[in-house]
């Protein structure tokens, strides 16, 4: 079992209660997923430049001393931090791993921040102060490990590349062979999750041209197993259920926002829920809502 | 009237209020937001109102109250129910009455995937629509359906009969479409009777049932494989 939980905001006057908003709804799923959690929070505020979600290698690392070897701008949150950057996301992370190979990318993108580690929802939001943050779009999700381990780097969301961000509510039972044809392509993986099998066949489908539907409907074809999907760009939020649909999904929609649930409980508490269209997306539709 | 507020007391604290009211005590459930497991293992003859949208297994494992929703609910509304009934006003999401004994659970509006999943008793009445995969190994009891059915239903059905008003988007392994006899007539006219849900014109359902090929091995079949 695990958690998912999306906010798609369409009306800008709801932006700073994003945090706040989405915070309430992973909360609400926590028991579907107690041993770790993570979100993903969307706004404009990087102005086209590019974000970095980097995770210290050990307490009290030095982020400020980074910022100014990189000539990024440092915004530290715990012992983490989001490095802001004019510079080409290639070349950053290669000048990023030359001096501080130590330091993990969580996630980096014109408007993705990504945290996530083990433990409950509640901690996780605390600790990178998600409910003060505003934005347009969050992507939540909490983890009962099936498949692989319970440590950070095999928590959910996965963001393989620049503004992708990918969750998973079940388990791919053929994600090995998947991921020796990714690894054929030259695809790297970072951990032996499932997860992160499906989110790297998304992205590479999407750097070949795909919009984020095709990548999807690729994703249904070559994976076979359990799962309801909430996948995002920076513009794109999309629900997807395999055939047998064994892991739920709940989706309201209103004028002012789309959000997505694993349960009713997680929308309850959204405004205007009363009045929203709220329906369950069927096995094999591809929901794809854009900005 | 008994009030009880979801906003103030816990899942526990509401079934054990509820299972210590006398039978014929009518009781309102507010603010269930979601809440799961609300109304379940109760033995008493009691009406509960659950105002508003719950969650999974709302009435599961009864045996007697009447319960009414007045909304939508989760996953596996009356599960096991054993006697009395559900009344759901909106939508049911998936297995809906799985492996119910007995009672009557009706939904107003449509039910989702896996409707009726090894039913065993039970009567699930549904005014709407029911999703893929209903009545899979259903093995007793009665499936009414206001509307259509999703694919492979009835698929390895047992005993149960299932009766849809609408289309059938496709019949599951073993399962069959038989002709409706005067009894069958009888017993959905006494189910709309039951529930008010009489849009649905009961000489004019399809009976769905086991075409009983599934019951034994075939020892010269294997050779075919």
């Amino acid at each position: 079992m695990c958690g998912i939980i999306g906010l798609h905001l369409r009306d800008e006057s709801l932006e700073d209660q994003l945090g706040h908003l989405a915070a309430d709804m992973l909360e609400a799923m926590t028991d579907r997923g107690p041993d770790s959690s993570g979100i993903a929070i969307y706004d404009s505020e990087g102005q086209g430049r590019i974000k970095y979600s980097l995770r210290a290698p050990a307490v009290g690392f030095d982020w400020a001393a980074l910022g100014d070897r990189l000539s990024a701008e440092v915004r530290q949150i715990g012992q983490d931090a989001v490095l802001v950057s004019a510079d080409g996301s290639v070349d950053f992370l290669s000048a990023l791993g030359a001096v501080a190979p130590d330091v993990t990318v969580v996630s980096w993108g014109e408007a993705l921040e990504v945290f996530k580690d083990v433990g409950s929802p509640a901690e996780i939001c605390d600790r990178y102060q998600i409910r003060f943050r505003s934005g347009y779009q969050a992507i939540g999700h909490t983890r009962m490990a099936t498949e692989s381990a319970v440590t950070t780097e095999h928590s959910h969301p996965f963001s393989p590349v620049a503004d992708l961000c990918f969750v998973h509510n079940g388990s791919f039972s053929n994600y090995f062979s998947v991921r020796r044809d990714l690894e054929g392509e030259g695809v790297v993986f970072e951990t032996d999750n499932d997860t992160e099998v499906g989110a790297r066949l998304v992205a590479l489908e999407m750097a070949r041209g795909a919009d984020l539907g095709d990548a999807l409907a690729v994703l249904m074809k070559k994976m076979d197993g359990f799962y309801t999907l909430l996948v995002s760009t920076r513009d794109q939020f999309a629900v997807v259920r395999d055939p047998f649909s064994c892991k739920p999904a709940v989706v309201a929609e209103t004028p002012q926002y789309v959000a997505m649930a694993s349960e009713y409980r997680a929308l309850a508490g959204l405004p205007g829920i009363d009045e929203a269209d709220v329906f369950e997306p069927m096995p094999q539709e591809i929901h794809l809502w854009s900005r | 009237m008994v009030t009880l507020s979801c906003a103030e007391l816990s899942t526990r604290e509401i079934n054990q209020e509820l299972r210590a009211l006398p039978d014929g005590s009518e009781v309102l459930i507010t603010e269930p937001r979601g809440r799961h497991s609300l109304a379940v293992g109760l033995n008493n003859r009691i009406r509960i109102t659950i105002d508003g949208n719950a969650g999974y297994y709302i009435g599961g494992l009864c045996d007697g109250p009447d319960v009414i929703v007045n909304g939508f609910v989760g996953w596996g509304v009356g599960e096991n129910l054993m006697a009395g009934t559900i009344r759901v006003r909106g939508n049911a999401s998936e297995s809906a009455g799985a492996s119910a004994h007995g009672g009557l659970i009706a939904i107003e509006g449509d039910a989702s995937l896996r409707t009726g999943i090894s039913l065993k008793g039970g009567t699930i009445v549904v005014a709407g629509n029911v999703g893929a995969m209903s009545g899979f190994m259903a093995q007793a009891g009665t499936m009414l359906v206001g509307g259509n059915a999703g694919e492979a239903l009835g698929d390895s059905l047992y005993e149960a009969v299932i009766y849809v008003a609408g289309r059938v988007g496709a019949l599951g392994s073993d399962a069959r479409v038989e002709e409706l006899t005067a009894s069958d007539v009888l017993r959905v006219k006494e189910l709309v009777e039951a529930t008010g849900f009489d849009h649905i014109e009961p000489e004019n359902v399809k009976r769905v049932a086991s075409a009983k090929q599934l019951y034994n091995f075939d020892a010269v079949k294997a050779h075919s494989y």
